[in-house]
C-alpha cells in the first residue's frame, strides 16, 4: 500500500481560511444575523447637538407606544457611569451635557424596530444649545472654558533629544494637515444579550476586538463582578480599530438585564459613523535641518491631534505620532511638542497605524524636499538617512528589531514600473473614470515615495499579553483563545502553528469567547506574534507531554525526540512513530500565556524604551493626474515590506493590498467632513471609499529576515501596508503637477485651483 | 402603508386619482433611500414594476426620434441600440450609481426626483427632450426646460405619472461628461451634455445650479460667431468653457466648493467642444 502525501496546511503554506467559503457565498453569520426566542430590539437616542445642556428628558409618550418595554436613561445605569479604554471619561448615557453630535442619551427597547424608531421620535430632549468647541488650537488656549472635568488638554508630552541647537546648511519646512478618516467596516456594530434568568448575569455575542476590555468595562457599567458578564465573539465584519472602544455593548447588556429578556442593537450605516470614533485629524508641523549631502541633522516637530470629545486612546495615539517623528531615519537631534486634545468634534481613537499614519504622512512631505534641496532623488535621500538595526530613536531607545529600511527602497525600486500611458488607453482607466472627463493628452503621470517604521504590539509599560490553550484528544486538536478574529485570518494561523508544531492536522478552533484569559486587542499589528506566541508556546507544552509519554513508553530520552512531519523520530536513534498513533486513546491539554518583553514610560524629556519592537515598509507610486479637473487615478503601487517570515503568504498579501486601498483612500478621497461640530457626510453616498476602478495594481515582494524576538520570526503585517502609501500616492501628486499639496486628502481644488 | 401594483397605464393613474398624495415607486433606487432614513412616510404607494408598458422603448426613424419608457433601466441604455442612436444618454446612464442601481433605476426616477445632480438630466436638458406625463383626463407632453422647475420641483402635478420621454436620434456628435471625487459609482460634483443636433451646439450643465442649466448664451455666442466648427481654434473652445462657466450657478456644499464647480464646467465644457470637433 502506498502512502498519498496529501498537501499539509502547515506554517509558510498559504493555507485557506475556514470562513471564506460561507464570507464569499453569504453565508457566514455575522453578530447582525444573531437571533434569540423572545428577542427583543434596542435602539439609541443621539445627540442632534454638538455641545448642549440637557435641561430636561421626558420619555412618558414613548412609553406610551404599543411594543415599547422601557428607556433607559444615564439614572438606570447600576454602576459606573462612564467608561473609556484609558481613562473613563466617556458617559454611558449623557447627563448633564452632550459633547459631541451623536452622543447616546437614552436608549429604548421595544418589539421591533420600527418601534424602536417610534419610540426614539417621542423622546422628549430639551437642551440649552452652546457654542461648540471646535478648533483644536483653542482647546490649548486656557481661557477657553473646558468642556470636559477632565479639562481640554488630554495629553502633552515632549520629547527632546540630543543637541537641539545644531543645524545644518539645508532648513525645510511644511505644515501638514491630516483629514478624519473612517474605518468603515462593512459590518456595522451589532450585539445580543441574553441575561440570566436572575438577571445577574449576561451572555453577550458581540463583534469587537477585544473580548476582556469589553468585559472589563461592561461589568463596572452594569456593577455585576466580571464573570457574570460573559463575552462570546459575533462574526465580525472588520474592525481596523473602530472596535476597540465601547459602543452598543453597555446599552444591549444594559437592556436585557432591565427588562429580562434577549435584546438585540444593530446600528444601520448613517448611526455606525456616530457610534464609533474615528482617525484623528492632525496638525503636524516639522522643519528639517540636514548636511548639504542631504543627511538629517535635526528635527523640530508639533502635533496637534483633535481627539474630539472623549479622550478613547487619544493619549496613545499621541505618543506613537511624536516617537514616529523621525521616520524610518537616523536622526540625533530632535525637539518635538504634542498634543492630543479635547473638542466637540467627533471623538478619536484607534484607526490602522495609530498615529503613526499622521506622523508619516509629514516625515515623507519632508524628506522629498530635502532631497530637493539638497539636489537628490527621493530614493537617494532616504537610502542616505535610512535606519538599521542598532540605531538609537529620538527617544534613546536602540532599534533592536530587524530593520531592512534600505533593503525595503532597493527591492521597491527594483520592481517592474508600469507601462506609460498609451495614447489609446481605455478612457474608463483615466482619472475621472465612468466620467469620461478626459482624453489620455489632458493627463499627466508622477510617481513619488513613502518610507515608514511602525511600533508593534503596545507600548508605554503595558502587559498586553496574550493566552491560549491547546487540548490534544485521540489526535484531534483543538485550540482555544479569545484572540478576535475580524477578519486578518487568526483562524487559519492558529491551526497553522498547531500543525508545524504537533505534526498532526486534525485541528480545530474552539468558540472565541472570555472561557480564557485575555488574548489582548486585535491591534496594533500583534496577534500573530502574541496570539501566535501564545498558540505556539500551548503546543509546544503539549508536545513535550507527548514527548514526554513516547519517550516513557520506548525507553527514550524524551529531549531527543522531534517531530518530523507528521511522525515522532529519535535525532539520536532510529525510533519513528506517526504521531497520530502515538496519542491514540490519550489526552493532552495545556495552557500558555505570551508575554512581550517590558517596556517603559516615556520622562518629561521624552526618552524611553517605549515601544517593544518595529516594521518596516517601502511604497512607489505612480499615479495619473489630470492637472486642470485635479482628478486622480493610481496606475499602480509597488512596495517590499519587512515582514519577518511569511507564516501564510496570502494572507500577507491580502493585508498589504487592503491596506494599500485604505491609505489610497485617505490619499484622495476618504474624509468625514465636520463643519461646527457636524457630521456632514455620514453615508456610503458621500463618505467615499475606493472602488475597483480606485484601487491600483499592487507589486508587492515580501522582505523576509526572520526577527529573533518574534515567536515565531514574523512581524504583524496589518498596519505597515496603509502607513507610507498615502504619502507616496500624495508625493507622486505633487511630482506630476509641480505643486506643494501639504494635506490630505487631496481634493480636487487642492490640485487645480 | 398600502402598496398598490397596478399593471396598466390606465390603472396606475387611476390610483393617483384617487391617491394624489401615493409616491410613485419605479426601480427605488431614490425612494427606498428616502422610506429606509424615514424622510419619507407614504401613507400609499403606487408600485411600477407590473407596468409593462413603461419598459418599452422605440426607434421611430420617420420622425427621427427615440421614445423610452419611464421604467426602462439605465442598464438598457448602456449598450446595444440605444447607445447608437443615443450616445450621451449612454455615457450618462454609464456614470449612474452601480450595476446593481442601474439594473434598477429609471428615467422615470431621475424625473419623479428631479435633482440638479440627477445624471441623465443634462441629457435631457441638452436634446429638449419631451416629457410624457399621463393622468386620467389624459395625456400631455412637457419640455423639459418647462418640466424641472426648481431643485426637486417639477411641473408634473400629483395626479400625473411620468410615462416616458421623446429624445431625437443622434444626427450629430455628443458627449456627456461628469465630475466626481472617485473614478466610480459617485454623485455628480459637476456635469455637462454637449449634443450637436441639427448642426446646433446644445449644452446642459448638472449639479451647478438650482435647475439643469441650459448655456444659452454660450450656445448663441458659438452660432452667432463660428459658421461652421471646423473654423473653431483651441482659444474659442477655451472661451466657449469661460461663458458656460459663467452661466453656471454653483454652491458650496459637503462635496464640492462653488468655486471648483464653476471651474469644472469651464473645463468640461471646453473639452467637449474640442471632442465634438476632432470627431
Amino acid at each position: 500500500m502506498s502512502s498519498v502525501k496529501t498537501r499539509r496546511d502547515v506554517l509558510g503554506t498559504s493555507a485557506l481560511r475556514p470562513d471564506g467559503p460561507a464570507k464569499v457565498k453569504g453565508e457566514f453569520d455575522f453578530t447582525s444575523d444573531l437571533h434569540a426566542d423572545n428577542m427583543l430590539w434596542g435602539a439609541t437616542l443621539r445627540s442632534p447637538h454638538p455641545y448642549a445642556r440637557i435641561v430636561s428628558i421626558d420619555a412618558s409618550s414613548a412609553l406610551k407606544i404599543k411594543g415599547v418595554e422601557a428607556v433607559v436613561t444615564s439614572e438606570d445605569v447600576p454602576g459606573q457611569l462612564t467608561y473609556g479604554l484609558i481613562s473613563s471619561d466617556q458617559p454611558v448615557f449623557a447627563k448633564d451635557f452632550v459633547r459631541y453630535m451623536g452622543e447616546p442619551i437614552a436608549a429604548v427597547v421595544a418589539d421591533h424596530p420600527e418601534t424602536c424608531r417610534r419610540a426614539l421620535d417621542a423622546i422628549v430632549v430639551n437642551f440649552e444649545v452652546l457654542t461648540p468647541l471646535t478648533n483644536p488650537e483653542d482647546s490649548l488656549n486656557q481661557s477657553v472654558p473646558s468642556i470636559h472635568p477632565d479639562g481640554n488638554v488630554i495629553r502633552n508630552q515632549k520629547i527632546v533629544s540630543g543637541d537641539i541647537t545644531a543645524t545644518g546648511p539645508i532648513v525645510v519646512e511644511g505644515d501638514y494637515v491630516i483629514g478624519m478618516q473612517d474605518q468603515a467596516f462593512l459590518g456595522t456594530e451589532s450585539a445580543l444579550a441574553i441575561p440570566d434568568a436572575d438577571r445577574k448575569g449576561v451572555e453577550v455575542f458581540v463583534a469587537t476586538q477585544w473580548l476582556h476590555e469589553d468585559q472589563k468595562q461592561m461589568a463596572a457599567c452594569l456593577n455585576l463582578p466580571e464573570e457574570k458578564v460573559r463575552l462570546t465573539l459575533g462574526g465580525v465584519g472588520g474592525a481596523f480599530g473602530a472596535r476597540e472602544d465601547i459602543s452598543l455593548q453597555v446599552h444591549t447588556a444594559l437592556l436585557a438585564l432591565h427588562v429580562g429578556r434577549p435584546v438585540k442593537m444593530q446600528y444601520g450605516r448613517e448611526e455606525s459613523f456616530f457610534g464609533h470614533v474615528h482617525r484623528h485629524p492632525a496638525r503636524v508641523w516639522m522643519r528639517h535641518h540636514a548636511t548639504a549631502e542631504g543627511k538629517i541633522v535635526k528635527i523640530e516637530a508639533r502635533f496637534l491631534f483633535d481627539g474630539g470629545a472623549y479622550a478613547s486612546t487619544s493619549s496613545a495615539v499621541l505618543i506613537n505620532g511624536i516617537t514616529h517623528t523621525q521616520g524610518p531615519y537616523k536622526c540625533a537631534n530632535a525637539i518635538v511638542d504634542g498634543y492630543a486634545v479635547r473638542t466637540n468634534n467627533p471623538p478619536c481613537g484607534a484607526m490602522r497605524g495609530f498615529g503613526v499614519v499622521q506622523a508619516c504622512f509629514a516625515h515623507e512631505g519632508q524628506m522629498d524636499k530635502i532631497a530637493t534641496a539638497a539636489g537628490i532623488s527621493p530614493v537617494e535621500v532616504r537610502l542616505l538617512n535610512a535606519m538599521e538595526t542598532g540605531d538609537a530613536l529620538i527617544t534613546g531607545q536602540i532599534v533592536e528589531s530587524v530593520a531592512p529600511v534600505a533593503r525595503c527602497i532597493r527591492e521597491t525600486a527594483a520592481l517592474p514600473m508600469p507601462d506609460p500611458l498609451s495614447p489609446n488607453a481605455h478612457e474608463l482607466d483615466l482619472p475621472g473614470g465612468s466620467g469620461l472627463t478626459a482624453q489620455p493628452h489632458n493627463i499627466v503621470r508622477g510617481v513619488g515615495w513613502g518610507v515608514s517604521i511602525k511600533n508593534i504590539m503596545y507600548s508605554e509599560g503595558f502587559d498586553d499579553y496574550s493566552t491560549a490553550r491547546c487540548t490534544v484528544i485521540d489526535g484531534k486538536v483543538t485550540v482555544k483563545f479569545a484572540t478576535s478574529e475580524v477578519g486578518q485570518g487568526f483562524v487559519v494561523l492558529a491551526p497553522q502553528i498547531a500543525r508545524s508544531v504537533l505534526g498532526l492536522d486534525d485541528v480545530v478552533c474552539d468558540t472565541i469567547d472570555t472561557n480564557i484569559g485575555s488574548a489582548g486587542s486585535t491591534s496594533a499589528s500583534r496577534q500573530t506574534w502574541m496570539s501566535g506566541g501564545a498558540v505556539d508556546g500551548a503546543c509546544r507544552m503539549v508536545r513535550e507531554r507527548i514527548f514526554e509519554k513516547v519517550a516513557a513508553e520506548n525507553g527514550l530520552n524524551p529531549l531527543s525526540l522531534v517531530i518530523e512531519d507528521t511522525d515522532i523520530v529519535d535525532s539520536m536513534g532510529t525510533f519513528r512513530i506517526p504521531v497520530l498513533q502515538a496519542v491514540q486513546g490519550s489526552v493532552f491539554s495545556e495552557e500558555f500565556e505570551h508575554h512581550h518583553r517590558a517596556t517603559e514610560d516615556l520622562d518629561d524629556d521624552g526618552q524611553g524604551n517605549c515601544h517593544v519592537a518595529f516594521a518596516f515598509v517601502a511604497h512607489r507610486a505612480v499615479v495619473d493626474v489630470d492637472p486642470e479637473l485635479g482628478l486622480v487615478k493610481v496606475v499602480q503601487v509597488a512596495t517590499a515590506q519587512d515582514i519577518g517570515v511569511a507564516l501564510n503568504p496570502l494572507s500577507v498579501t491580502g493585508q498589504i493590498e487592503g491596506g494599500i486601498a485604505q491609505g489610497l483612500g485617505l490619499a484622495v478621497m476618504e474624509e468625514i467632513i465636520v463643519q461646527d461640530g457636524k457630521v456632514r457626510n455620514p453615508s456610503f453616498t458621500d463618505y467615499l471609499l475606493p472602488t475597483a476602478l480606485d484601487a491600483p495594481n499592487v507589486v508587492a515582494s515580501f522582505v523576509e529576515e526572520y526577527e529573533p524576538q518574534a515567536p515565531l520570526g514574523a512581524k504583524g503585517v496589518g498596519e505597515p501596508p496603509c502607513i507610507s502609501v498615502t504619502p507616496a500616492i500624495v508625493a507622486a501628486i505633487r511630482n506630476a503637477v509641480g505643486k506643494d499639496i501639504p494635506r490630505c486628502p487631496v481634493r480636487p481644488q487642492d490640485i487645480c485651483l | 402603508m398600502t402598496v398598490y401594483l397596478p399593471h396598466t397605464i390606465e390603472e396606475a393613474t387611476a390610483l393617483l386619482e384617487a391617491h394624489p398624495h401615493a409616491l410613485v415607486l419605479g426601480g427605488g433606487t431614490d425612494v427606498m433611500v428616502e422610506i429606509n432614513f424615514n424622510h419619507r412616510k407614504p401613507s400609499d404607494v403606487v408600485a411600477l414594476r407590473n407596468v409593462d408598458e413603461l419598459r418599452t422603448w422605440t426607434i421611430n426613424n420617420e420622425t427621427s426620434s427615440i421614445y423610452i419608457g419611464a421604467g426602462v433601466p439605465y442598464s438598457e441604455m448602456e449598450s446595444g441600440e440605444l447607445q447608437k442612436v443615443a450616445p450621451a444618454l449612454a455615457a450618462a446612464a454609464r456614470t449612474v450609481g452601480s450595476p446593481q442601481i442601474r439594473a434598477a433605476g429609471t428615467l422615470g426616477g431621475n424625473l419623479g426626483t428631479c435633482s440638479p445632480a440627477g445624471d441623465s438630466l443634462p441629457v435631457l436638458s441638452a436634446l429638449n427632450a419631451e416629457v410624457h406625463l399621463a393622468s386620467s383626463h389624459g395625456v400631455r407632453s412637457v419640455p423639459f426646460a418647462e418640466y424641472m422647475v426648481g431643485p426637486k420641483r417639477t411641473s408634473r402635478t400629483a395626479t400625473e405619472m411620468i410615462t416616458g420621454v421623446t429624445i431625437p436620434k443622434a444626427n450629430g456628435w455628443q458627449g456627456y461628461s461628469k465630475v466626481g471625487v472617485r473614478n466610480a459609482m459617485v454623485i455628480s460634483v459637476a456635469s455637462a451634455c454637449l449634443a450637436i443636433q441639427d448642426d446646433m451646439v446644445r449644452l446642459a450643465l448638472g449639479s451647478v445650479g438650482p435647475t439643469i442649466i441650459r448655456c444659452v448664451e454660450a450656445e448663441k455666442w458659438l452660432h452667432e460667431n463660428f459658421a461652421t466648427l471646423t473654423d473653431l481654434q483651441p482659444a474659442d473652445c477655451a472661451e466657449f468653457g469661460r461663458r458656460a462657466a459663467s452661466e453656471a450657478r454653483p454652491i458650496d456644499d459637503h462635496r464640492s466648493t462653488a468655486e471648483y464647480r464653476r471651474h469644472a464646467i469651464s473645463v468640461l465644457a471646453q473639452r467637449l467642444l474640442q471632442r465634438s470637433i476632432q470627431s
